[in-house]
């Protein structure tokens, strides 16, 4: 009787006025930011090269970048080529630009395809759970165990049309398991809740639970896996442009310009050539990196600094 | 622990079945059969048929399948597109070359990973300890290929410590003391140059491993009783923490395998990951089969005796 009455009681004096709002998920992140100075950082760094990539490739004029000029073979940095020119001819800063963008472009690219297969497998396979779940989670466990980098190199080289779609796609089939083990055992959690159950004892369908409930409550996990995945993608992409399986010379990544100092004589005399690539793609790998340490204590409230 | 052991094993078959099956698909989108290579353009089509009806190129894909499987038993891998020769003779050539890289970078990753662990998690939060984070942090974000590359450059062109390529000096006799020493020469700097980037997670799981051992109750019974620091660490904290890292070398073959392709293709060093690279451009797609098979079962194996191991270090695991 008496614990009745106090619950009662403390029902009333809660004025839904004075109840302070928590904050909005954009106010949390952006305080974890500013109170972490290596993200902030990173994060300006992040918006100042992308935007300055893409405005200047729109002036650049590629064809004219990646156009061999016999001329001009190996010249060291100076005011006609700031950062030399390569065994081409060709002026690396143009290139560097331009190789930054498509960098970016097919990292973001593989990020979301991977990242959407990866969230609907896993998200299924944790919400339906049972023998669902096992027979999914034996197909993740198959596909992490082949030797994904060189598997995607033979994909690569037998596709019969090859660009940038289909280079995708394949780098996203075998690169989708780790997100997607992340999501499912967060679903398996998630559909064990009060308002999962209910939502099914009203009839609501499997389809509508896991879309418009389960998911936006994964929302950020998903943007922090996403966000650390792109600087992985971005490895792996020029990764495999230095092999010599990514993007031809025409469309030139960060990690065409690296695989120049496969050469000998240019890893030990240009270093204008690989040194500036090798370093960009370090800065955008930390630089996402950074900001994504900082979404992930942002979206868990143990770690959060600010 | 044997019915753990046993569980294991039944799970690892089926996961080799599908590898194989999957590499046999990805074979028959490459280009090319097994005829390919051994013709001459001004063979008659007569003939041709005859030759494909002989090697059962016409057979259902899963007599094909079967074929091609029994002969993986028996270590015919098929015949080289391009050399014209039996591409298991061409892969042991550069098998050993690798799994010698790959030994090196073992060895050089806990010799120095369990260092660096072990200092990093007694000191944590102390200078040499915030060195070692900082440098794990570095490492976990740098490509291999990007530090092979600084590795080459550093310490093959600049400083001109260790060769530049390629895995023995030319003109040795093959068994003698300075053809084994060149051997190893050529060794160290692409095994140093995986293994410091691969040590990385080691030593943060160990860092941490330690820092979550000091504070349990049987590390201040040590004290209590008076154990020395220098003991309580060596016989408490770190048989508690080392073991599991122990275990953790099969896990690391995929990784390590990624990081061979990029190491050898920089140093020219004539290993499985070069020939793979090698074999692509050229179009040898007997060999490509052969080494992505070869490559996957390396990975299933390890992870195999990876789970095995742990599961003799500990025994929490096999209750599972």
């Amino acid at each position: 009787m008496e614990d009745k009455k106090t619950a009662a009681d403390v029902e009333q004096s809660v004025d839904p006025k004075k109840v302070e709002k928590s904050p909005s998920g954009f106010k949390t992140i952006w305080k974890e930011i500013m109170k972490d100075k290596l993200a902030f950082i990173s994060l300006i760094f992040l918006v100042l090269t992308t935007l300055s990539v893409f405005i200047i490739s729109f002036v650049l004029d590629q064809e004219q970048i990646v156009m061999v000029d016999p001329f001009s073979l190996y010249e060291s940095p100076s005011s006609e080529w700031w950062l030399g020119t390569d065994y081409g001819g060709r002026d690396v800063f143009g290139q560097l630009i331009i190789g930054t963008r498509n960098s970016l472009a097919i990292g973001i690219l593989v990020t979301l395809l991977s990242g959407f297969v990866g969230i609907v497998f896993g998200v299924v396979s944790g919400y339906f759970g049972g023998q669902v779940d096992n027979v999914m989670m034996r197909i993740v466990d198959f596909f992490m165990v082949l030797p994904n980098l060189m598997v995607i190199i033979v994909f690569v080289s037998i596709v019969p049309t090859y660009s940038v779609w289909t280079f995708s796609l394949v780098m996203a089939s075998f690169l989708w398991m780790g997100i997607a083990r992340l999501i499912r055992s967060r679903a398996l959690q998630e559909k064990e809740l009060d308002y999962a159950q209910a939502s099914r004892t009203l009839g609501t369908s499997h389809a509508k639970i896991i879309f418009t409930q389960v998911l936006p409550n994964v929302t950020s996990l998903i943007v922090v896996t996403m966000t650390l995945n792109l600087a992985a993608n971005i490895g792996i992409e020029s990764g495999l442009s230095f092999l010599g399986f990514g993007f031809p010379e025409s469309t030139p990544s960060l990690g065409t310009l690296l695989s120049y100092a496969r050469n000998p004589q240019t890893l030990e005399f240009r270093w204008w050539i690989w040194v500036p690539p090798a370093v960009l793609i370090l800065l955008l790998m930390l630089a996402v990196r950074n900001v994504g340490e900082a979404l992930k204590r942002a979206a868990d409230a143990r770690q959060r600094r600010a | 622990m044997w019915k753990f052991i046993v569980r294991r094993l039944i799970i690892t078959m089926p996961q080799i079945v599908l590898l194989s099956l999957f590499v046999f698909i990805m074979a028959s989108f490459m280009p090319g059969d097994a005829l390919t290579g051994q013709i001459g353009p001004d063979v008659d089509q007569d003939r041709l048929q005859e030759l494909r009806e002989q090697m059962g190129l016409n057979n259902p894909w899963y007599i094909q399948y079967r074929d091609w499987i029994l002969g993986v038993f028996q270590g015919d891998f098929g015949t080289s597109f391009r050399y014209n020769m039996p591409a298991s003779e061409i892969i042991q050539q550069r098998m050993i070359n690798t799994i010698w890289l790959s030994l090196v970078s073992l060895i050089f990753i806990y010799a120095l990973g369990i260092p660096m662990g072990l200092i990093s998690g007694r000191y944590n939060d102390k200078l040499i300890d915030q060195v070692i984070t900082s440098y794990t942090y570095l490492g976990f974000a740098t490509p291999i290929f990007i530090f092979g590359l600084i590795a080459l450059w550093v310490g093959g062109f600049q400083l001109g410590w260790f060769p530049t390529g390629g895995s023995v000096a030319p003109g040795l006799e093959p068994g003698s003391l300075e053809y084994i020493l060149s051997k190893i020469h050529h060794l160290l700097l692409p095994g140093l140059a995986i293994a410091l980037i691969g040590l990385v997670g080691t030593v943060q799981y160990l860092r941490s491993e330690i820092i979550d051992t000091k504070q349990k109750d049987f590390i201040i019974t040590a004290r209590a009783k008076g154990a020395p620091e220098q003991r309580v660490y060596n016989r408490h904290i770190f048989r508690n923490s080392v073991l599991p890292i122990a275990a953790f070398f099969g896990y690391e073959i995929t990784s390590l395998i990624s990081g061979t392709v990029f190491i050898e293709q920089i140093f020219s060093y004539p290993g499985m990951g070069n020939l793979f690279l090698e074999s692509i451009n050229i179009r040898d797609y007997t060999v490509v089969t052969a080494l992505v098979l070869l490559f996957g079962l390396a990975a299933i194996i390890g992870a195999l005796l990876s789970d095995i191991i742990l599961s003799i270090v500990d025994p929490r695991i096999r209750i599972k």
